[in-house]
């Protein structure tokens, strides 16, 4: 019990400290879980909006590839990409293994069935309620596209943090293809997981307490987004 | 009752280089078929919609009143038989802007400012700069919405929102209005504004086709009716005509408050 005890004292005293190592660390998980999310909103967004408004061969297969892509496995896509970007691999000449690069990578793998699934159900629900009003107007799907994602902005948020959340959980992909290298690749999650393998309880648990943190904190403000907009645009 | 006497007005130019040779009208329905589920709620339907008159298409439940409406628009195809217009190259749905516009009866407004909902109306009509900002204006001013130019759309009452559509449609200058059931959910103050702005639209050349459940707004603002049963035409007349002697047992069963079979 006692080392428990003095496991949190010596988390908190690295947070409020602003250890050097910690905030490195918690500032490279960010920017490799924030790319990837806007890397994946920028392809998934059009991409779920697309799927939903045209009608094309094959489009049902893609929505059940899409939905079942929601829940792929971090270590197998750390696994495929890794054996993309190996020296042996396709992409070997880029030189990106174990690389913040190849993080981001793996997350936008990750996170792109996500947000791309989830825009695909809120803009077809939308088009329902929108589709003979806009025809009528004379906007065909290429033009209904930015009316519904603007349209659906406030639910869409729900989707890009469900993306967030799956990538700054995920530990497997990271792993694999950072390498969890120290000051180069290290993210919270790596870490926690390396730490804890070794006993060094207090910065995985320090790190474990600001992932949290973070998580609720960005779905404080999505809520307060949500509130506020409701209000406003009814 | 005193009949008014029909109101004739051609199809006038709505924008500048258009001719009376650019009119979409007449729009002509040749044994038009819509079916679904196995059904024919339109079984048939051959009708003429003239330039001029205001249209009134009345009918019980299920008669086809807004299908048809909705086939005439091209929001649905038919099953079965055409729908010409003239001109009919330039007023395929879905196919870039056109010179008729619809209201329904449960508006769909962007989630956007008063102004921005004609804006976007406007630009998908290709409608840019010094015109638009005109067009927009004149239809806030026309609909009494000028003071709400800068509200959220959605936070408008009922009748309020009714108006913005009316105004979208107004901005566009179809010369063909489809209005199904536009003041079915409205108060009466609200419901005599929406018929002042049909009676506004129309004396500026728009051709008014609409549905209407209220046989009293029906009399106010017909010019003719087409009666339809079962999704056919029981019968297109004058609208004094039809309100006095109506020819068909249907259309007298209708008048009178009966459930017609």
């Amino acid at each position: 019990m006692d080392y428990l005890a003095a496991a949190f004292q010596a988390a908190f005293e690295l947070i409020v400290s602003f250890d050097a190592d910690l905030w490195e660390i918690v500032a490279l998980s960010l920017r490799v879980s924030l790319t990837a999310v806007l890397i994946a909103a920028l392809i998934g967004l059009p991409l779920g909006a697309a799927v939903a408004l045209f009608a094309f061969p094959g489009r049902g297969a893609l929505i059940v590839l899409l939905n079942a892509l929601m829940g792929l496995p971090p270590v197998v896509v750390g696994l495929v990409v890794y054996l993309f970007l190996s020296r042996a691999g396709p992409l070997g000449v880029l030189n990106l293994l174990f690389s913040p690069t190849a993080m981001i990578i793996a997350q936008v793998i990750l996170v792109l069935p996500i947000v791309a699934a989830l825009t695909r159900q809120v803009i077809e629900d939308l088009w329902s309620e929108y589709r003979e009003q806009l025809v009528s107007l004379g906007a065909g799907p290429a033009r209904a596209i930015p009316t519904l994602l603007w349209d659906g902005r406030v639910t869409l948020v729900t989707a890009i943090l469900a993306g967030f959340g799956r990538a700054s959980a995920e530990v497997g992909a990271v792993m694999i293809v950072g390498g969890n290298i120290d000051h180069v690749t290290r993210v919270m999650t790596t870490t926690i997981a390396l730490e804890t393998s070794k006993g060094a309880l207090p910065l995985a648990l320090g790190l474990g307490i600001l992932l949290l943190l973070l998580t609720l904190l960005i779905n404080a403000a999505a809520e307060g987004v949500r509130r506020y907009a409701r209000a406003r645009l009814a | 009752m005193t009949a008014e006497p029909m109101r004739q007005v051609a199809s006038v130019p709505r924008t500048a280089g258009e001719t009376y040779r650019d009119s979409i009208l007449p729009c002509r329905f040749e044994g038009v078929v819509y079916e679904v589920g196995g059904k024919r709620p339109i079984d048939g339907l051959d009708l003429t919609l003239e330039a001029g008159p205001v249209t009134l298409l009345i009918g019980p439940n299920g008669a086809g009143k807004s299908l048809t409406l909705r086939l005439a628009h091209g929001l649905i195809a038919p099953t079965a038989g055409q729908i010409l217009w003239q001109n009919r190259k330039l007023e395929r749905a879905g196919r870039g802007p056109r010179r008729q516009s619809m209201v329904f009866q449960k508006p769909v407004l962007l989630r956007r400012s008063v102004a921005a909902n004609l804006d976007y109306a406007l630009s998908v009509h290709r409608v840019q700069g010094e015109e638009r900002r005109q067009r927009r204006e004149e239809a806030l001013a026309r609909t009494g919405l000028t003071a709400y130019a800068r509200q959220q759309a959605r936070t408008l009452s009922g009748g309020e929102q009714q108006r913005l559509a009316m105004a979208r449609a107004w901005a566009l200058k179809p010369q063909v209005l489809f209005l199904d059931e536009p003041t079915a959910s409205l108060d009466p103050a609200a419901t005599a504004a929406i018929e002042e702005i049909v009676r506004a639209m129309h004396a500026e050349g728009c051709k008014i086709v609409m549905t209407s459940h209220d046989l009293g707004q029906a009399r106010r603002l017909a010019d003719e009716v087409i009666f339809l049963n079962r999704g056919r035409v029981v019968e297109h007349t004058p609208a004094s005509d039809f309100f006095e002697q109506p020819n068909s047992r249907a259309a007298r069963d209708f008048l009178a408050g009966k459930l017609v079979w």
